[in-house]
């Protein structure tokens, strides 16, 4: 294969297989043409999944790559292609997600002349990439492919986006498909400090209110086993982020479930009564510390991991350790001795039995019930993607993860039109397992097209779309900060969601009263005929809590409904 | 050269000399409301790479950010602050002074002391150049004030460490 002539498309098809690449999700256009002919001439086995929106293809990519743990390829065109793809770029960077985005451009000495289709796609995602290249030659390919997917996927995983010009993939490339790298500038090594791992070990044995709080960088490393060794030997309760969930087993004694904005509160109790907070892997997000100034006060905190850039961004931690989470948490397994937490841990027992997660099951139909009984037919070992609002927080309180790689959220971006896409490219990558998509009735209308390719792929996917008739989390927010008055968040036209899923040939479900609920999820987890949608018509105007308000702390969580009016927001969003 | 003013800050970045790596540099600066004073773009030793020295005006508080996040784009080797250590700080400046014959001995002699060199002469102006570190070259642009200068560029800052270290 060697300094053997193929076109630079070629040459592209056959290092994404030296990468072990499987699919390849994308669309096609004039610009990218010379590469979707190298997918027919090369008779790769890489199998090219035809989307219907370029924003579908890169959120397929980044659910199968969240699925599966492995990196995922995009492939459109140029111009509007690639500027379509910008969401899903920007949704995966905020989430660390490892993904290749190769688009055609113009030919070079195009370049700038406002070509047909010319967009400068290299400069508009350079802020939302973890790196990027204009292929100028096409013997740059092998080694620019290689580089691409050693930096998305180690350190602190993430986008890379490869631009190639026409005549780069159409001409000829000689050059040896395994390439060296030439990357000074990127380190991957993150040695331990030992000394560093000794006073964490030194702190966490002084405490006697520890609290692990445990983010998708955990998850990431793979910590998960590590993690809950730690916890057990030293009996610490453990709290993830919302990306975290399933590092720690939910239903674990020791787990105290998601904290922040909609998290538990005895999640955020612990937060604030802990005297040690040991973070691995989180970046300290707005959505979880509320107001900087005011977080956890009175503890100790400990900050790992493996992104230099996240120490001391909000919260300025006592120690510090920039490494890779598994590997510290090894570590200090060996140095940590047992804590004698078990006042602690009862105390926050008692939290747990005051402040249940709860909803009820008569009256209207609440999205919490039929999420609660979709966990539990699947004893929380489904592969649940979410989409962004109401059903999201509800979803991340009520579905349970035990393992990672089974919840697929856009937590960062908050990304709405998310989850359809990204359970579909989860599916692709594990099409043995049952997969669930929770999605808001406003969401689902934003990328609804890709039923067509769930449809056509006969994906087994569980598409419950929870109807509340309304941009149910905006106008939540307008009925607690700004005196109930609506504004731009009433959805009325919503189709008919079941004859919406017919006309792509597949099975709906319509879902009215709670006492139909059981039934219907299981007819729904029973369907094997490819995917399902449940049209679920559920309260129109309930709202999520506990709830901290954006910018507060979490002292001043609500967990019921407030009776007085509250301030507006002082946080962000 | 101990700098004064606690939102002037001076940074050298050695990069990859890569398309592109200037934007992203510069984009770090911009995304968080920092404005760049100066920037000086060279090629260090092999061409492989090049050196920038970035003198900036933002918030201290942010520049530790400022300096992580330029660290961690793939072609960036390294970012080093400068702002308060005793590395060598110098900048060039041409100034173009209108001075006739009246004026012109008294013009000199402002510049000879400044140590600088005349590099151009016409009957109704002249061009000096100096070097120095920025604060000399901002006495000098005083006191030659009392002329009119036509026009001034200065090259901005570049830094390098002193003895055995390396900027
Ligand atoms: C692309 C995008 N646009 C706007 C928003 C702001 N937003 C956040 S939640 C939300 C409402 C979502 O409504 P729906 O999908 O019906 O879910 P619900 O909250 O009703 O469960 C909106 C508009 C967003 N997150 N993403
Ligand atoms: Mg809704």
């Amino acid at each position: 294969m060697t300094s053997k002539t193929m076109e630079g498309g070629q040459a592209i098809i056959r290092c994404l297989e030296n990468e072990g690449v499987e699919y390849i999700f994308g669309y096609s256009g004039g610009a990218a043409i010379p590469i979707f002919d190298a997918l027919v001439t090369t008779q790769t086995k890489i199998k090219f999944v035809l989307v219907r929106h370029e924003q579908g293809a890169a959120h397929m990519a980044d659910g199968y790559a969240r699925a599966t743990g492995k990196p995922a390829v995009v492939l459109v065109t140029s111009g509007p292609g690639a500027t379509n793809t910008l969401t899903g770029i920007m949704t995966a960077h905020m989430d660390s997600i490892p993904m290749i985005v190769l688009t055609g451009q113009s030919v070079s000495w195009m370049l700038g002349k406002d070509a047909f289709q010319e967009a400068d796609i290299f400069g508009i995602t350079m802020p939302v990439v973890k790196h990027s290249y204009l292929v100028k030659h096409a013997n740059d390919i092998p080694r620019i492919v290689r580089e691409a997917f050693h930096i998305a996927t180690t350190g602190r995983p993430g986008p890379v986006l490869i631009d190639i010009p026409k005549d780069v993939s159409a001409g000829p490339c000689t050059a040896d498909l395994h390439a060296e790298m030439d990357l000074p500038g990127y380190k991957t090594d993150y040695p331990v400090d030992n000394e560093t791992i000794l006073s964490i070990a030194e702190a966490l044995a002084k405490s006697q209110r520890p609290l692990i709080l445990a983010g998708h960088g955990a998850m990431i490393s793979g910590a998960g086993a590590s993690l809950r060794a730690l916890a057990e030997k030293a009996q610490i309760p453990v709290t993830t982020t919302l990306l975290g969930k399933g590092v720690f087993p939910e239903t674990h004694p020791l787990a105290l479930g998601m904290l922040g904005m909609h998290g538990t509160a005895y999640a955020n109790k612990a937060v604030c009564e802990c005297d040690l907070l040991l973070n691995i892997g989180s970046r300290f997000d707005d959505r979880i510390i509320g107001q900087p100034a005011r977080f956890c006060k009175d503890a100790r905190i400990i900050h790992i991991d493996i992104d230099a850039a996240e120490i001391n961004k909000m919260i300025r931690p006592e120690i510090v350790c920039v490494a890779d989470a598994k590997t510290a948490i090894d570590e200090l397994i060996k140095h940590v001795p047992v804590l004698e937490t078990k006042e602690w841990r009862r105390h926050l027992d008692g939290y747990k039995a005051r402040y249940p997660l709860k909803f009820k099951r008569q009256g209207s139909l609440k999205m919490q019930h039929i999420i609660d009984e979709f966990y539990k037919m699947t004893g929380g070992h489904a592969c649940v993607a979410t989409d962004v609002g109401q059903h999201q927080m509800w979803a991340a309180q009520f579905y349970k993860n035990e393992s990672r790689h089974n919840w697929l959220s856009s937590g960062g971006a908050g990304t709405m039109g998310f989850g359809l896409p990204a359970c579909i490219g989860a599916a692709f990558g594990r099409p043995d397992d049952t997969h669930i998509c929770f999605v808001g009735d406003g969401g689902f209308q934003m990328t609804f097209f890709e039923l067509a390719t769930a449809a056509l792929h006969k994906l087994p996917i569980k598409i419950v779309v929870l109807n509340n008739h309304y941009l149910g989390m905006v106008r939540q927010w307008q009925q607690l900060f700004y005196d109930d008055r609506k504004s731009g968040v009433d959805l009325e036209g919503n189709p008919d969601f079941v004859k919406l899923a017919e006309s792509f040939g597949i099975k709906g479900f319509n879902l009215r009263r709670p006492g139909d609920v059981k039934r219907i999820v299981k007819s729904a987890l029973d369907y094997d005929d490819g995917p399902c949608l449940i049209n679920c018509e559920v309260e129109k105007t309930d709202n999520v809590f506990p709830m901290v308000p954006a910018g507060a702390a979490l002292e001043d969580m609500l967990v019921e409904p407030p009776s007085t009016k509250l301030e507006k927001p002082t946080g962000s969003t | 050269m101990p700098n004064t003013d606690k939102n002037m800050h001076t940074l050298s970045v050695y990069v990859s000399n890569k398309p592109g790596v200037l934007a992203r540099v510069a984009q770090v600066f911009a995304r968080r409301g920092f404005n760049i004073e100066s920037l000086v773009v060279s090629p260090a030793i092999d061409g492989h790479f090049s050196r920038m020295t970035i003198s900036c005006s933002g918030d201290p508080e942010g520049l530790d950010q400022i300096i992580k996040q330029v660290s961690k784009l793939i072609d960036v080797l390294h970012c080093v602050d400068h702002t308060f250590d005793e590395s060598v700080v110098k900048e060039m400046g041409l100034i173009k002074i209108a001075v006739d014959s009246e004026g012109r001995s008294d013009a000199l002699q402002i510049a000879e002391h400044f140590g600088c060199k005349t590099v151009d002469l016409t009957p109704e102006s002249m061009i000096v150049q100096i070097v120095g570190d920025p604060a000399k070259i901002d006495a000098f642009e005083q006191m030659i004030a009392k002329y009119r200068i036509i026009e001034l560029v200065r090259t901005g800052k570049v830094v390098m460490s002193r003895g055995q270290e390396t900027t």
